[in-house]
């Protein structure tokens, strides 16, 4: 039994908003794989909950007609990982999520909470970050989209205002056409872990295959909140392919990140790994795009 | 609690339609538990992470205790008991968990046996690390997991109607 004051489970998205506006103060609750354990911790216990985990219109991956990919809120990464829209067009992000926690986790976790929790460590996080990927919100209003790095407000915050909830994920056809990407999660074991620090990398090559013509780095648990490397990107952006471009790859994201010492790990090692993570996960983004670093 | 909130919920559990009224606050564990009285859906860590409390949601497996009870309205659930046959016979792959000295305690075992069953009905052919990987969601403290994974592997190669090849030799880990 959970230490629950009242359930409202919503029967559609209107419906969800409905109860968003008459119950402010109540929690959102999608699978709940984060939020019912607060509650047996007691950081949310004995607090009003609304249920959207009902709402199937939430489930499911399609393409719109430009070509935008959209990820229902409440699709578990079980089923992005399994998705065939996801595994033609951004393969990485079934891969990335393919590492939280475990089977039964994959199951039941949704690719909506993970991002509106507004941790750093979400496997989905970076990845997304790296896809440049949008957040469409329905409140009373109506929707609202917008990049997902605007949507991280602060560690554990995120641009969810009264009354709305997270309905889908986009990812326009711009940010994925001719990207192909790669993702990294290093943690101290392989199954129910949490990232030390995770590496999104994509990269879009020039038709010669000589030349680096985009490249997009995301970084969880390199900063507060999940970031991109964005100096790097800039710096690098039309760089022609070399042997030693990983390597200052690496070295350039110490620029742009700024992991904290923490229980689970050092600054130092975090330090580390971005730049290790960073040069790895590039390689292997040039290698699946068909370029060589020779 | 003077105002306490209950929910009908009727599913299929184990082949038979179910109903019954539940605690909204309920987790399924406590609803399969107390109201259906099946207990091989153990209590474990009740936070996600040993996997005992596993059961089969329409073909997906989950953990019961971060499922809400009110969830469960309209969907087809299978548990531990549901594998047996009428008299109580064990399925295959029970009987290779006993064969295979797979159980110790017994309180991970019902978990193991229902993702195995998951995973096996893919009818598919995995690999060591594969198996290894979809079963990573069950904590076992007894046998160190490789007679879990011999009697997975064994039932895995006999429902296929294939021989059983020598085991692989495992990397360090």
């Amino acid at each position: 039994m959970y230490d629950i004051k009242a359930m409202y489970e919503a029967s559609s998205v209107a419906d969800a908003v409905k109860l968003r506006q008459q119950h402010p103060e109540a929690v959102i609750l999608a699978g709940g794989s984060d939020v019912l354990i607060k509650i047996r911790e007691g950081k949310l216990a004995g607090r009003e909950m609304i249920s959207i985990y009902g709402l199937d219109e939430l489930r499911g991956v399609h393409l719109e007609e430009d070509g935008t990919l959209v990820i229902g809120s409440l699709t578990s990464f079980s089923h992005i990982t399994a998705d065939p829209l996801i595994q033609e067009h951004i393969g990485v992000l079934g891969e990335a999520v393919d590492m939280v926690g475990g089977p039964q986790i994959r199951a039941i976790g949704t690719i909506g909470g993970n991002t509106c929790n507004g941790v750093t460590s979400a496997d989905s996080a970076s990845t997304l970050f790296a896809w440049d990927a949008q957040i469409e919100l329905t409140g009373p209003d109506g929707v609202r989209i917008l990049p997902i790095a605007q949507f991280y407000l602060g560690a554990g915050k995120t641009d969810i205002r009264p009354g709305e909830i997270q309905t889908s994920i986009r990812i326009p056809k711009k940010s994925y056409e001719g990207y192909k990407g790669f993702y990294i999660k290093y943690g101290m074991r392989r199954a129910m872990e949490i990232a030390t620090t995770g590496c999104s990398v994509n990269v879009k090559l020039s038709d010669d295959k000589k030349t680096l013509e985009d490249l997009r780095i995301g970084f969880g648990v390199a900063a507060p909140v999940p970031i991109r490397a964005v100096k790097t990107e800039e710096k690098f952006r039309k760089a022609a392919l070399s042997a030693d471009l990983a390597d200052q790859i690496g070295e350039a994201v110490l620029e742009d990140v700024t992991p904290r010492d923490s229980w689970r790990a050092s600054k130092d090692l975090r330090l580390h790994l971005c730049q290790t993570l960073a040069k790895d996960a590039f390689c292997e983004a040039v290698k699946r795009s068909g370029g060589e670093l020779a | 609690m003077s105002n306490r909130q209950f929910k009908m919920v009727t599913c299929t559990i184990n082949g038979k339609e179910r109903t019954a009224m539940v605690d909204v606050r309920a987790s399924l564990t406590d609803m399969l538990r107390n109201d259906y009285s099946l207990t091989s859906v153990k209590k474990g860590c009740e936070v996600g992470e040993c996997g005992a409390c596993a059961v089969i949601i329409d073909g997906e497996c989950f953990n019961s205790c971060i499922y809400m009870a009110i969830w469960a309205d309209g969907k087809n659930i299978t548990t531990l008991e549901g594998l047996t046959g009428p008299k109580g016979e064990l399925s295959d792959l029970q009987q290779a968990f006993v064969d295979e000295t797979a159980i110790q305690c017994g309180f991970c075992t019902p978990g193991f046996i229902l993702e195995a069953e998951t995973i096996l009905q893919k009818g598919k052919i995995y690999t060591d690390d594969e198996l290894r990987k979809l079963l990573s969601g069950h904590l076992c403290r007894c046998t160190g997991y490789d007679n879990i994974l011999r009697a997975v592997r064994k039932t895995m190669y006999r429902r296929q109607g294939l021989p059983i090849p020598p085991e692989e030799d495992g990397e360090e880990r």
